[in-house]
């Protein structure tokens, strides 16, 4: 009787595991099945190198857009990972317990959040504020790091925080023993010792930045050209799919197709990384 | 106590098995016909096609007829106004459907010409922006990026943002046949936001903004500018005077089919111009 039911359960959890599997492959070979011909049609250069995108003309240079993405990612990470590592680092380290009681409910409300709050309240706020203060139309760059920056914050100080409250007792014991100070223990012992956690922290924050999409769309002004400063608007991958998909029909939705193709293999590498780096450091 | 635990994991493995096997079936739940006094039974099937700005409202209102005439099955198309005036004219689709009106040779075709809506398109700038008054020159000229400074149309010094509507988008595709033409391309510094609602909102957050909008969406946040004089008000649009306009039509031949008639009809009904209202078109009645 106790063996029927462990079969049945054994068998169940294998289903949903297989379940999982099989909708990551269906869904990639779609994407690859409906925008891999049209790559191949125009060439692959054509879509990683071209910068003119004019859909209806047949110009489907995403260049504009892979740029945009990843200069819209690299402003998130830089202003965002010196604030959420410190942010995990006083909260592992130096709060007192009744003051990591405020500030650790507060970063998972920010997690809670759903982006359009985020991305609404960069369209009335932040980008009236940007061009108030540094002039040009406020749809740039910059709104679109700060934004992203805020978004993830929770997700790279969560995962710091855990892996510097990893590191062993003893390391830091020894430190102070040693007569170094707290801040000498923590730069010079337990940040180091935390650095895959840390970085693996860093790596998926950037995952969640280069995917995000709707908080995006509605502060970066979505202007598919390669852009000169900061405050030049931009459009990200994922935007220029959401943006088009409504009305694209024919090679215009191949194209956005293939700009999936495009994310998908960036977020690959991205996770290729993850996997990577605490090998690497763990030795 | 062991019991239950397996109990419990095994209820939890029966949902989670339910769930798998559901998820895949979630979508497609026919509305229930309303019981509507009209029952008379009509059935067979209909084929409209043409103008792809007409193509979103003629849904609206196909899926709203099917509702209440069960047996009946509206088709919808797209291909374009020219091709709807062929369509309608050789009979390959009982309805024909255009977003301009029928040009002198299309004319002699004995096409009916059935308008059903108003499509009209407000170029608004913010309330604080001392330009109110525009040529359709001067328009075009801004949304090329042959202009880029306020102070060439009578305003301020300062740059002009344009907003832009996606590529694809119905309004964006009107703007460009009615105000660019032929030939002509939007400036590539345009910024792009894919609804109303945003461009809306960005030219009322910025002084220096000038968009875009169909005109049933125009409210007290942006200031539309009456373009060679004329204030872009449903009045005008539908007296003809406001240029930045455009007539659908649906175009038949010869004598209709009940089906099709019965399909006018509604179209022409108060129910089928409150769709039209609800689309953010200019009903005609």
């Amino acid at each position: 009787m106790r063996k029927i039911h462990e079969t049945i359960i054994e068998k169940l959890l294998l289903f949903s595991a297989v379940v999982a599997v099989l909708v990551v492959a269906l869904i990639t070979y779609f994407i690859f099945a409906d925008g891999f011909p049209v790559m191949q049609k125009y060439g692959i250069a054509h879509f990683i190198t071209g910068s003119d995108w004019h859909p209806l003309d047949k110009q489907f240079g995403l260049l504009p857009m892979i740029a945009g993405s990843f200069l819209v990612t690299l402003g998130a990470l830089i202003i965002g990972v010196p604030l959420s590592v410190g942010c995990a680092i006083f909260l592992a380290e130096i709060a007192p317990k009744q003051v990591t009681r405020i500030i650790r409910p507060a970063i998972e409300l920010l997690a809670g959040i759903p982006s359009v709050v985020y991305g609404f309240y960069g369209l009335v706020i932040l980008v009236p504020l940007i061009r108030e203060l540094f002039g040009g139309r406020g749809f740039s760059i910059l709104g679109g790091s700060v934004v992203l920056a805020i978004m993830i914050l929770p997700t790279v100080v969560n995962i710091s925080e855990d892996a510097i409250r990893a590191v062993p007792k003893e390391y830091k014991e020894g430190s102070l023993a040693l007569g170094a100070t707290h801040w000498q223990t923590i730069k010079k012992v337990i940040v180091p010792s935390a650095r895959s956690g840390i970085l693996t922290a860093i790596v998926l924050g950037m995952g969640r930045a280069i995917g995000e999409t709707m908080a995006v769309i509605m502060v970066v002004g979505n202007v598919a050209t390669l852009p000169e400063s900061i405050l030049d608007p931009i459009r990200t991958l994922t935007g220029n799919i959401a943006i088009e998909m409504g009305y694209a029909a024919g090679e215009h939705a191949q194209a956005l197709f293939a700009t999936g193709i495009v994310l998908f293999v960036i977020i690959m590498i991205l996770n290729f990384m993850v996997t990577l780096v605490p090998k690497r450091i763990g030795e | 106590m062991f019991k239950n635990t397996k109990k419990l994991m095994l209820v939890f493995a029966i949902i989670l098995a339910a769930a798998v096997a559901f998820a895949g079936c979630g979508a497609k739940k026919e509305e229930a016909p309303k019981a509507d006094g009209e029952k008379k039974g009509l059935s067979g099937s209909i084929t409209i096609a043409g103008s792809t700005s007409v193509q979103p409202l003629s849904e609206e209102l196909a899926k709203a007829f099917m509702a209440k005439n069960p047996g009946v099955t509206v088709n919808v198309q797209g291909g374009g106004s020219s091709a709807g005036v062929k369509a309608a004219n050789e009979g390959a689709a009982q309805i024909g459907a255009s977003s301009r009106d029928l040009k002198e040779e299309e004319k002699g075709l004995g096409l009916t010409e059935t308008k059903i809506a108003l499509d009209g398109i407000a170029v608004v700038v913010n309330p604080k922006n001392q330009v109110s008054e525009l040529t359709m020159e001067q328009i075009k000229g801004i949304f090329s990026g042959k202009i880029t400074n306020w102070k060439e149309v009578g305003g301020k010094d300062a740059p002009i943002s344009v907003v832009n509507r996606e590529e694809g988008s119905g309004t964006r595709g009107a703007f460009e046949e009615l105000i660019l033409g032929k030939g002509t391309k939007f400036t590539d510094k345009a910024l792009t936001q894919p609804s109303t609602g945003a461009v809306r909102t960005t030219v009322a957050g910025d002084e220096n903004a000038i968009g875009y909008i169909s005109l049933g969406t125009l409210n007290e946040e942006v200031k539309g500018v009456k373009v060679d004089g004329v204030e872009p008000t449903i009045d005008n649009v539908k007296n003809g005077s406001f240029k930045i306009s455009r007539p659908f039509l649906y175009l038949t031949k010869g004598e209709m089919n009940e089906v099709t008639k019965a399909y006018i009809d509604f179209v022409m009904s108060e129910e089928g111009q409150k769709i039209v209202k609800e689309a953010h078109f200019i009903p005609v009645k």
